[in-house]
């Protein structure tokens, strides 16, 4: 067990700054597993034929099925199956060629058959594993299992002056809930795993992801215990976690109050918990809400769903390539250092607008990553938007580039450039040249302004020649200056030292 | 003996109500009456008939308009009005209220849907109404088919026509009446331990429950899934042929339902009429040694050994099998079916449909109180076994070793069918009962299934035939139980004994 694995109940901050607290204290670790529930981006529901799509008026997508019309029956829509599978293969794990539905029951208005059709015993895909980054290097963490299951509906307390609205286009929509085994020791550790399941979802195209809408989320299982030893302590569960930041908070936070109550002496009570993000606390459940005998059984309305080698075999061939090995590749192929290949890889839609920059003739791979991890990375920020609704297409930006390489604008200039074509104005090439911004590479030209600078600064100059060399930097900005930054910068900086050199 | 109808030898010399469906296709076409007709008289005698409750809801004006069309297209004399081609055009019928049926109350005899009007029609309902039948209206059943008597439905009990003191059945009850009054030809009905066959012999008419899976159950509300089975309550194995075909097949919106062929049971049955008089022979009917017991009425035991000598008459060959395990099927079925029922009754919680409890405190009042409002008292007593035999602790010892006899069920009835061809034995124990005679007493009414329950665990064909009345005048039933998929092996026994005999044409003097 090392330091970063240990946290400490006087720490309160970050894991890293537990980390660092605790190694002193050095007695408590955390012992973290999560439950993520991925929304599979099926056009219909797992079981039923109306669609999914988010965000329709109430209840326009709440098919019979949806609102548990007695007499219908569930059909299970085996796209959903074939997405499973395709997590299922990417980290590794058994693909079950049989699994189950079972019924888990409870009553919720939001609920419509009273029980939700998921998988309990024999889930479609078995043990796998994740590698992840941590502080002390790769990690991974096992996989115990994922199992389908559909999503329930919506109880909107809003605008319904004391009564409740119940939406149910989005029940029945299929989820994968990955399980992992309690593997994580922190929660930046937990983040980490939560961050790279996201990236796979989206690389695999199974999910989009979306936390703002519910399409991923997660429940956390909590428990601490004394550094050394190997039996689990009381844990509890935190859920519907939405975001990266909340899940590290709300795991810091549970882990703190777990420590303090056992060093107070009390005992863990084994519960489920919610996060309050404006308090920055955990709280109970109240115990009606998780008093729960959910009474599985196997669904008699759908038979075992049998997978056959074919199917199994057709959604491998159909694999993209995976976030860790098109890392590797980006290191080898492009040269990248590890860094970038990572921050580049860790979006699938990121690096494929990478490679289709770096691919273009003319363009060289290392300032492609700088400029999309730099501007690019920081205008889609700037403006929330992810990287398929860039207004700069990537074509656009290898242009860009390309003027950049063959010193058509300067790299000041190009920032310009990239400013306006982000924000609109129209294609690379147009913007240089609707706003004259073609760099000036005529050394005449240059020289010229040159001579009329170097006239025009004698004191400067003199200092130049008296070895304060630092003063070409204001003599550079003042050849810049007067063409307005369109001389090409190593010319003047070449012409300028000559000049002033030519004449010592 | 009440042989009221024992004159009627042939078809064509009964009165219109007491024709088979072929006899009432053949007068369609040619224009004997219309189907407009058929319906009104149909729908009088269910006017008249009143007190037996067969009925929960008649759908006069749908079945006029639905006979007007038929006569239509029996005008226009299309392929599709061919009789073979649609041999129910033109024909009424009625449906369980089981059955869901767009635009018409759908209650399943409980109070928690007693205002529920469905958007759609189920499968077998829409599969008959393309076929051209008639509806003439929705029948009394058990509240969700729960009960073997038709006591629990929120309608009211039903009558037995042949003695309206005592019960049709159930829960198939109200079909069961309706037929054997001569309310409407031929009824659905759906046999999740019985519900089909033992108000076939209790009401003396011919009732099949195909193997599970034949026939879609998407539209038929649910009670216990794995065993719910729609089938027909016929007054003759010929009819029944008709209307099993017309309803069966597979339903991709049904994923337990079969994708094979349906047999062409009428033209099996045609087939099977032989000239030598001996049209069973080398037909080896299994007599399982557990129906023959010391629990069986005297008449009941007396009726079977005859019908069993009439179907050694026309050339089958008997032979003892055993079913083991069979002790075990009334406990296996009263824990699977309930556990299933419980979960499949969770959905009607006064939310989106159905009843709903007025000024609820909050939602758990709410639910507490439109289901102890909405649900009547044998339902609640199974949603309460059910959920005890699910709950944590106890499912390894309730449902659990109750799937693993429900295997060894099936496993005995597949060896006996090593030796024979289909099975037989007396559907109940005993005949028609008193209203009110086993309500007080669960566990009596549900050995009322024992001989029946067991095919549903096992999935299996079986029928129900008259096969004679005890010295009370009450029917008889026969239950010939085929081989899995094969329903056509009983239906032609069925029918072969009943060219033999006439049990099948008798019926209650009042309704004649």
């Amino acid at each position: 067990m090392n330091a970063a694995d240990t946290v400490d109940a006087a720490a309160g901050r970050g894991a890293a700054a537990d980390a660092a607290a605790d190694h002193a204290a050095g007695q408590w670790e955390s012992v973290i597993g999560l439950e993520v529930h991925v929304q599979l981006k099926t056009r219909s529901k797992i079981f039923a034929p109306s669609a999914t799509d988010y965000g329709a008026p109430p209840n326009t997508q709440a098919c019979g099925l949806s609102i548990g019309l007695p007499g219908l029956l569930p059909v299970m829509n085996m796209e959903a199956a074939k997405l499973a599978v395709r997590f299922g293969l990417a980290v590794g794990a058994q693909i079950n060629r049989r699994s189950v539905f079972a019924r888990k029951h409870y009553f919720y208005p939001d609920l419509p058959k009273g029980y939700q059709i998921s998988q309990y015993e024999e889930p479609i895909v078995g043990a796998g594993a994740l590698e992840i980054d941590t502080a002390a290097g790769p990690k991974t963490i096992r996989i115990t299992r994922a199992h389908l299951e559909e999503d329930a509906g919506k109880s909107l307390h809003e605008d319904f002056h004391g009564q409740t609205g119940i939406d149910l286009n989005r029940a029945g929509t299929p989820l994968l809930e990955i399980v992992s085994e309690a593997d994580l020791r922190s929660a930046a550790e937990a983040a980490a795993y939560l961050r790279k399941i996201h990236a796979l979802v989206r690389y695999l195209d199974i999910s989009d992801g979306n936390m703002q809408e519910g399409s991923f989320r997660c429940d956390a299982n909590v428990s601490v215990r004394r550094v050394g030893d190997t039996a689990l302590g009381t844990r509890t569960e935190l859920k519907n976690i939405n975001s990266f930041r909340f899940v590290e908070k709300a795991i810091d936070y549970e882990v703190r109050r777990h420590i303090e109550v056992r060093e107070s002496g009390d005992a863990i009570v084994q519960e489920t918990r919610l996060y309050d993000a404006d308090r920055d606390q955990t709280r109970p459940m109240r115990s009606k809400e998780e008093a729960h005998d959910y009474r599985y059984f196997p669904d008699p309305d759908l038979p075992a769903m049998l997978l056959d080698d074919d199917f199994i075999d057709a959604v491998r061939a159909a694999l993209p390539e995976l976030p860790d090995a098109r890392r590797r590749r980006f290191e080898s192929d492009f040269g990248l250092p590890a860094d970038d290949a990572a921050q580049l890889t860790a979006e699938r839609a990121m690096a494929d607008y990478f490679e289709s920059v770096a691919g273009a003739d003319g363009v060289d791979a290392k300032t492609a990553a700088n400029w999309i991890l730099g501007d690019f990375a920081a205008a889609l920020n700037r403006d929330g938007v992810g990287v398929e609704q860039s207004p700069l297409p990537p074509a656009q930006m290898a242009r860009l580039l390309q003027r950049l390489a063959d010193q058509t604008i300067s790299g000041k200039i190009a920032k310009e450039v990239f400013a306006a074509a982000w924000q609109g104005e129209g294609g690379v090439d147009a913007i240089i040249d609707a706003r004259g911004l073609r760099q000036v590479t005529d050394h005449a030209a240059i020289a010229s302004v040159v001579a009329r600078v170097v006239d025009d600064h004698p004191q400067q100059v003199a200092q130049y020649r008296a070895g304060r060399h630092k003063v070409l930097g204001f003599l550079v900005g003042k050849v810049m200056q007067a063409t307005a930054g369109k001389a090409n910068p190593s010319s003047v900086n070449q012409i300028l030292r000559e000049k002033l050199g030519g004449a010592d | 003996m009440n042989f009221t109808d024992s004159a009627a030898a042939t078809d064509d010399a009964a009165p219109m109500h007491r024709q088979s469906i072929a006899a009432h296709a053949r007068a369609l076409r040619r224009r004997d009456y219309s189907s407009v007709e058929l319906t009104r008289h149909f729908l009088a005698r269910i006017a008249a008939a009143e007190d037996l409750n067969a009925f929960i809801t008649v759908t006069e004006d749908r079945a006029l308009a639905q006979a007007e069309a038929a006569d239509r297209r029996l005008a226009a004399g299309d392929e599709n009005s061919d009789a073979d081609a649609a041999p129910l055009l033109g024909i009424p019928l009625a449906h369980k209220d089981l059955f869901c049926t767009a635009g018409v109350l759908t209650s399943c005899g409980s109070k928690i849907l007693s205002n529920f009007i469905a958007p759609y029609d189920a499968t077998v309902v829409d599969k008959l109404n393309r076929g051209g039948a008639v509806t003439v209206g929705k029948t009394n059943l058990d509240e969700f088919a729960m009960g073997s008597s038709n006591e629990t439905s929120c309608a009211g009990a039903v009558r037995n026509p042949w003695d309206k003191t005592r019960v049709p059945g159930g829960s198939s009850g109200g079909s069961a009446a309706a037929v054997a009054a001569r309310l409407a030809p031929v009824a659905t009905g759906t046999d999740t331990g019985g519900s089909i066959r033992q108000p076939a012999a209790l009401c003396g008419l011919t009732g099949i429950k195909p193997s599970y899976g034949r026939v879609s159950r998407r539209g038929m509300v649910a009670f216990a899934s794995s065993l719910d089975q729609a089938g027909v309550l016929a007054t003759n194995a010929a009819d029944a042929a008709i209307v099993l075909r017309a309803m069966a097949g597979f339903d991709a919106a049904d994923s337990t339902s079969l994708q094979l062929d349906v047999p062409d049971y009428p033209a099996l049955l045609a087939s099977a009429r032989a000239e030598s008089g001996k049209p069973l022979a080398g037909k080896t009917i299994g007599l399982p040694r557990e129906f023959f017991g010391a629990d069986v009425a005297p008449d009941v035991a007396d009726c079977i050994d005859a019908a069993l000598a009439q179907l050694r008459a026309l050339g089958a060959s008997t032979v003892e099998v055993e079913l083991p395990n069979s002790a075990a099927g009334i406990p296996c079925y009263y824990v699977l079916a309930p556990a299933e029922a419980s979960s499949n009754l969770a959905r009607f919680d006064g939310v989106r449909y159905g009843h709903r409890a007025a000024d609820a405190a909050d939602i758990d009042d709410l639910y507490a109180r439109s289901r102890g409002e909405g649900f009547g008292a044998e339902v609640k007593r199974r949603i309460m076994v059910g959920t005890f035999v699910l709950s944590s602790g106890y499912y390894d010892a309730y449902y659990l070793k109750a799937q693993k006899l429900r295997r060894l069920i099936a496993d005995d009835f597949r060896r006996a069918f090593e030796v024979c061809d289909l099975l037989a034995g007396p559907t109940t124990p005993a005949t028609a009962f008193e209203l009110g005679e086993k309500t007080r007493d669960p566990v009596a009414m549900y050995l009322n299934d024992i001989f029946t329950n067991a095919v549903n665990l096992a999935g299996l064909p079986a029928l129900s035939i008259p096969a004679g009345f005890d010295r009370a005048n009450l029917p008889v039933g026969l239950q010939l139980i085929g081989d899995y998929l094969d329903e056509a092996t009983p239906l032609i026994a069925a029918h072969c004994y009943q060219q033999a005999t006439d049990w099948h044409r008798q019926t209650p003097a009042e309704y004649a």
